[in-house]
């Protein structure tokens, strides 16, 4: 698994693959990504890598890792500078990071966690799932994971005994391939990525069928360590907030398919958090 | 067919038929090789793409990671090109021979038991329950078109399942057409440039056998000349032939001059003895009269005499026109068509003949209706063979004349027994004034000849020393006209 990723970031350009495990005493900023995005597209990353070192003047290092985990646990130790995480991470460890930008997906700072079906399937929610084989993304994803847990809990059910089989796939791209193929009856994914999915991808997605949306949560936000420097903080976050106001930006976010940046405040995840609580609780 | 075929076709085609046959068995041969090493190559192929894919399924399996696991299975399966050899299916098992992952997820899903898969599957899972893997294992199931390659998915000896990898049977079919049909353009590509090759030397070959059979051909009434055959010159079989034939070809064209040269001397022969025969029958008669002439002068031309004398002479100018009159053979005497009357008629004519010899006759045969010959002559020939064979039969034997309308021809077959007609005179039979009667003049059977000659018939004479002699007339009916 470690070694696919490796592939992935030593084609994600020269730059990135002398990487020499570092302290946080480096020139650079080193950027953690995560699969909340499409994050295997390795033309693009360059590109975006390319114009955010233009835009900062910084030598910039994007960090991919097999699972939200590693990243995280990068950024706490303070390996990473930034990170691009999902909502839950960051509610589990919000006294060491600080948020920074949060995405703009049709206009608002949200997304839905969706579950999906392969087109087949007759079930319209996740009532009628029982018995089936189940695709998680990975175990820190809010939408991927926490909230269709969430649910079964409400529900008294428990994901172990109540599908015949479960299992992640570490990324919401490949539980839709996997609902796609059949592989799995089932699976938990982000609605911005299903829906860039879609986009990008119509014959794979259109074997797979959305059979329950959740609420608006908070779109996973680019957080910074704690401790970064404040100027740099300024700077970097100046860079995404404007994103959307010059064209190259602006290309950039098109391929995301987002609208652009705005300052992610902590209100935006206080759901996670309380369904975090929730689940721990329960 | 073909054997009536000439040898220039006839060895093209058998060059090409060799061709043919050889590119057969080649074809043959080489696709039965090519089967086989298809065979162990794919063995070969699953064996080691099993063992590449157990090894890497080891940590996803362990990492209960399924995705990884179908994607590592799905790589093999997807990259199926028409020619390759690729697998069909690729599936992992549990040791409870539960579906862990397959490459048809949607048809094998997560979970299932094997044997809840159909017929196959379930006979396989039989094969792995049985066998216990720990070592890879090609099953070939007779009733399915397929066969599979079992491979022990094995960490630190313990065992974590098994890798089925699916083959269709047909998976030959692609290399086996690409094989044969690239046989066929080989075969084809040799047979443009052997066929070509093997008509000219077919040909080259078949050329002095036809020169010969050509000049063979030539060979009838008359003999070519050595000169006239285009023989082909060798010391080979057909060289040798040719050189007989050349030979031989001499020696006929010598004897046939001297058989024209024996021809000639014995028609001059002939000529000799009839023009030796006319002058003594004429000479005979002219003694006797001048004879006559010279007695009537010496006695003063008495009146008495005169009337004597004047027979006489009439008498023997008689004998002279009746010499003349049969050796002109009247050719257009005009007589009814040929009817049984007339053979009737020759039987009554002739019988006071056989009763002076007390001969038995023997008559066979009659004609149902009037044939289209001319009956004169044919009384003429029946009556002139009859009074020769009653003449020439012993007193008291038989004479047996048989007539029939055979295959267009009137047969004609008059037999006696008596004094055998000597060999040597046989040859001489039907010329003027040859006789073996001495009171005869020797024309009866020369004017018999001229007769059958005119009807465009034929006559053969048959005498045998036992003192059998036979003579055959046959005319063809329906001749006369021309």
């Amino acid at each position: 698994m470690l070694d696919r990723r490796r592939v992935l970031l030593g084609m994600a350009g020269v730059a990135m693959a002398p990487w020499v495990a570092a302290t946080s005493h480096h020139s650079g900023l080193r950027i953690g990504l995560t699969p909340v995005f499409l994050d295997d597209q390795a033309a693009f990353l360059s590109r975006w890598r390319d114009y955010l070192q233009r835009r900062t003047g910084l030598e910039i290092q994007f960090v991919q890792r097999s699972s939200y985990r590693e990243i995280l646990e990068q950024v706490v130790s303070r390996d990473l500078d930034l990170a691009w995480l999902c909502g839950f991470p960051y509610v589990q460890e919000r006294e060491r990071l600080r948020l920074m930008a949060t995405p703009l997906f049709q206009g608002k700072p949200e997304y839905h966690s969706y579950l999906l079906a392969h087109h087949t399937h007759r079930a319209n929610g996740i009532e009628g799932l029982a018995g089936g084989v189940m695709a998680y993304s990975d175990p820190n994803s809010f939408s991927g994971y926490l909230y269709p847990r969430s649910q079964l809990q409400q529900a008294g059910l428990s994901s172990d005994s109540y599908f015949r089989r479960s299992f992640f796939t570490w990324s919401h791209r490949r539980v839709v391939e996997a609902v796609a193929v059949g592989l799995a009856d089932a699976g938990a994914v982000a609605g911005y990525v299903w829906e860039t999915m879609a986009r990008l991808y119509p014959e794979l997605v259109s074997h797979t069928r959305v059979i329950h949306r959740s609420r608006a949560y908070g779109f996973p936000p680019f957080v910074s360590r704690a401790d970064l420097d404040g100027r740099l903080f300024d700077t970097v976050q100046q860079v995404f907030l404007e994103m959307r106001r010059d064209p190259d930006g602006a290309a950039l976010l098109e391929q995301l398919n987002l609208d652009g940046f705005i300052p992610a405040e902590p209100e935006m995840y206080s759901s996670i958090a309380a369904m975090v609580e929730q689940v721990r609780g329960g | 067919m073909f054997r009536d075929l000439s040898f220039r076709y006839k060895i093209p085609l058998r060059a090409t038929l060799l061709v043919l046959i050889t590119a057969f068995m080649l074809t043959a041969a080489i696709v039965t090789r090519e089967y086989e090493q298809m065979r162990s190559d794919i063995f070969d192929n699953a064996e080691s793409l099993g063992q590449v894919l157990a090894r890497t399924l080891i940590t996803p399996i362990q990492h209960d990671d399924l995705w990884r696991a179908f994607e590592i299975i799905n790589i093999p399966a997807q990259s199926a090109s028409p020619s390759s050899l690729a697998a069909d299916l690729l599936m992992v098992v549990d040791d409870q021979q539960r579906v862990v992952v397959s490459s048809r997820p949607l048809e094998h899903p997560v979970s299932t038991p094997l044997s809840e898969l159909g017929a196959i599957y379930a006979a396989l899972a039989d094969e792995i329950g049985r066998v216990g893997l720990y070592a890879s294992q090609s099953v070939e199931l007779s009733e399915s078109g397929f066969f599979h390659l079992l491979m022990p998915i094995v960490s630190d000896g313990v065992s974590l399942g098994v890798l089925v990898i699916e083959y269709p049977k047909s998976i030959y079919k692609p290399r086996f057409y690409s094989i044969v049909s690239r046989a066929v353009v080989v075969t084809l590509l040799v047979l443009a440039i052997l066929l070509p090759l093997s008509w000219y030397w077919g040909r080259r070959m078949a050329e002095p056998l036809v020169q010969l059979s050509d000049c063979m051909g030539m060979i009838g009434e008359r003999i070519p000349d050595t000169t006239e055959c285009r023989l082909y010159q060798s010391r080979d079989e057909i060289g040798q032939a040719g050189e007989q034939l050349r030979r031989m070809l001499h020696a006929l064209g010598e004897k046939q001059a001297l058989e024209q040269q024996i021809i000639a001397s014995e028609r001059l022969a002939a000529i000799g003895r009839i023009t030796a025969g006319i002058a003594h029958e004429i000479n005979n008669p002219l003694g006797g009269m001048l004879n006559t002439i010279s007695t009537w002068k010496r006695h003063g031309q008495p009146e008495h005499l005169a009337e004597k004398t004047l027979p006489l002479l009439e008498r023997g100018l008689l004998q002279i026109k009746e010499t003349v009159a049969a050796l002109l053979v009247e050719a257009r005497v005009q007589s009814h068509p040929l009817t049984d009357a007339d053979l009737q008629d020759i039987h009554t004519l002739l019988q006071p003949h056989i009763h002076n010899k007390r001969l038995h006759m023997h008559w066979e045969g009659s004609l149902q209706r009037a044939v289209a010959l001319p009956s004169t002559q044919v009384r003429q020939v029946l009556m002139n063979l009859l009074l020769n064979a009653v003449q020439a039969a012993d007193e008291g034997s038989g004479v047996l004349c048989t007539t029939e309308l055979k295959d267009g021809c009137l047969l004609i077959r008059v037999e006696n027994r008596g004094e055998p007609i000597p060999a040597e005179k046989q040859a001489q039979l039907f010329e003027p004034f040859v006789s073996g009667n001495p009171q005869g003049h020797g024309l009866g059977l020369w004017v018999t000849y001229q007769l059958v000659q005119q009807m465009r018939g034929d006559i053969y004479v048959n005498s045998l020393p036992s003192g059998e002699t036979v003579f055959m007339v046959c005319i063809p009916i329906g001749e006369q006209e021309k």
